[in-house]
């Protein structure tokens, strides 16, 4: 009998007897591991190096965003919404921003539309860069980590620049800004556009047709089209499965109807098609940006940074001391006197990692009655047990860093 | 107004075909602001949710969560987010239950992604789903006494005396 028979022999003996001669091993990984990127926790059941179950344990950051939201004024709770997805938060914001306008009517002008969709998209890309540079270091890839990642910086200082922070932003306000763009905001803006597609080039030349970084990532943690939707998978993650739900074209906001741009898509759902997605994206997002210049060149006005709402909008200083419908305005919001409308409403973004919904119940108080955050890290993070399911350990850290789990979002 | 689109044929097809299929008397509809809300009562809410799925196309479950209205009858109801990818329409379905029985079919069977949001409709306000394949507290501890998100839970410690709402018009 031939070696090889023999190895043939003693395997199908092993399957034979089941679990017995198996030896189950239980890996904690996490909650706090460098390779989790957040804080929770995965429970597997493994064979060796083959995982066999997961459990997952979330809730570790649960800040209880809807209970607080009771209690707060609407304008109040934009500082909330930075705290789901920090990599991202002038998405949050601005979604939280258009979806109360959408339940007290307020309707604005071009320019503060476009203005929003180059920060909108800006922190698109900042998104997608943390995410494809993690994948490629958890690929074994630091250069990115290091190189690309500075770019995420970049894009920072023109947050801080427009409102002052970085992270969590806080940015705009109820009717669109707190104050004008600056000079140096629209040169650092156009400084990016401008040096950006040349790094991302090089990122790509890089790893896409690299011939390790395919080897390690395409075929790694696939899911189908059917699948993904049958678990509410959407953003990056559902494109990447072929299917192209992208909430910027299918519920157009604020003015996205106006431009020109495509969604891509993969193709088997895997690693590979989720990091190739979110690079194309970000030459999208580049050009959409691009084109809102172009247009904001084209409006004469160069003034105009929020909808005419001072019911939303807290006046200046120097107003409030020396004007007094300025002073009365500033009693108003502050005591809460401000009417809102009684109703509910469902407004959705497209987030860096999908449609982010915010749903409101308002019962005409100064407080929303009930707040719901359709945040999709928690919706979709609960596929990762079946993706990952007879895979290898390593595939499952790869595939959890391509999903972009974020656990400020994932908790609320 | 601000932009928003109405579906209104969609909504029409919608609430034809639900009556047809479950009768007139069966639920109820509004529009709020751009999206149609039918109340189903909750023996009926897992067949009008299959029926929305295999018969309207709603293949797309986007989110379900739970409310609390004290001083109704029933309390306490979920909201189910539908929304059709192939026709670009939402709707919304909810389903109210009394505080003493509160107990949803589950949806995990017409979409698996219910199940965390069952779960997190569970821990918050205490909404039992049947048939659940795993029905315990995702978000707070496993050992949590009380279900924060009802009305009735207080938001701050209540023992503390140095934030006193009178003061702050709450």
């Amino acid at each position: 009998m031939s070696q090889a028979t023999k190895q043939q022999d003693l395997w199908k003996e092993d399957q034979v007897a089941g679990d017995g001669l198996r030896e189950l091993t239980t890996l904690n990984l996490g909650p706090t591991h460098p390779a989790t990127h957040g804080i929770f926790q995965n429970v597997l059941t493994m064979d060796g190096e083959i995982i066999l179950e997961t459990e997952q344990t979330i809730g570790y950051i649960h800040r209880a965003f809807e209970k607080i939201c009771e209690r707060r004024p609407f304008y109040q709770i934009t500082t909330l919404t930075d705290r789901m997805n920090y990599c991202s938060a002038p998405i949050n914001n601005m979604g939280w921003h258009m979806a109360v306008e959408k339940l007290l009517g307020i309707e604005l002008p071009k320019r503060v539309e476009y203005m929003r969709v180059i920060i909108m998209e800006l922190s698109r890309i900042t998104d997608h860069i943390i995410c494809n540079t993690i994948i490629s270091q958890d690929a074994g890839a630091t250069t990115p980590f290091l190189y690309v990642y500075q770019w995420r910086e970049k894009i920072y200082e023109i947050y801080e620049e427009i409102c002052g922070a970085r992270l969590t932003t806080n940015m705009g306000r109820i009717g669109g800004f707190e104050r004008n763009f600056s000079d140096l905001a629209w040169q650092r803006i156009r400084a990016i556009l401008k040096e950006f597609p040349a790094v991302l080039d090089e990122f790509d030349a890089l790893l896409v047709r690299n011939r390790i970084f395919m080897d390690r990532t395409i075929n790694c943690g696939p899911i189908p089209a059917d699948r993904a939707l049958a678990y509410g998978l959407t953003g990056p993650n559902l494109r990447a499965a072929g299917v192209d739900y992208d909430v910027r074209v299918a519920d157009p906001y604020s003015s996205y109807q106006d431009f020109d741009f495509a969604i891509p898509v993969g193709k088997s759902g895997d690693v590979y098609d989720r990091f190739t997605v979110r690079q194309e994206e970000m030459r999208q997002s580049l050009s959409i940006i691009r084109q809102a210049l172009e247009k904001l060149d084209k409006i004469a006005d160069k003034s105009t940074y929020r909808a005419d709402v001072p019911d939303w909008v807290l006046p200046p200083k120097q107003e409030v001391y020396n004007d007094m419908e300025a002073l009365i305005y500033h009693f108003k919001i502050v005591m809460g006197e401000v009417e809102v409308p009684v109703g509910e409403i469902y407004h959705c973004v497209e987030g860096g990692n999908g449609e982010l919904g915010f749903y409101i119940v308002s019962d005409g108080g100064r407080n929303p009655f009930r707040v719901h955050f359709r945040r999709p890290c928690f919706i979709y993070y609960q596929a990762y047990p079946e993706i990952i399911k007879g895979g290898m350990l390593s595939d499952a850290i790869l595939t959890m860093s391509s999903m972009n789990v974020i656990a400020g979002e994932l908790d609320a | 107004m601000p932009a928003f689109t109405i579906k209104a044929e969609r909504d029409q097809l919608t609430v034809d075909k639900l009556t047809e299929r479950f009768g007139t008397g069966s639920f109820t509809h509004e529009r709020l602001y751009d999206t149609v809300c039918f109340t189903v009562p909750k023996e009926k809410v897992h067949e009008v949710l299959a029926f929305l799925r295999d018969g309207l196309d709603f293949n797309f479950l986007t989110s379900l969560c739970g409310m609390h209205f004290p001083g109704l009858e029933l309390e306490l109801g979920a909201v189910y987010f539908l929304h059709s990818m192939r026709h670009g329409h939402r709707i919304r379905v909810k389903t109210h239950v009394a505080l003493h029985d509160a107990k949803l079919p589950t949806a995990t069977d017409l979409w698996p992604t219910a199940n965390w949001m069952e779960r997190e409709t569970w821990d918050f306000f205490g909404i039992h789903f049947t048939g659940h394949p795993n029905l315990k507290r995702i978000l707070n501890m496993e050992d949590f006494p009380a279900f924060p998100l009802r009305k009735d839970y207080p938001l701050e410690d209540p023992t503390r005396e140095d934030k006193d709402d009178r003061y702050f018009g709450r």
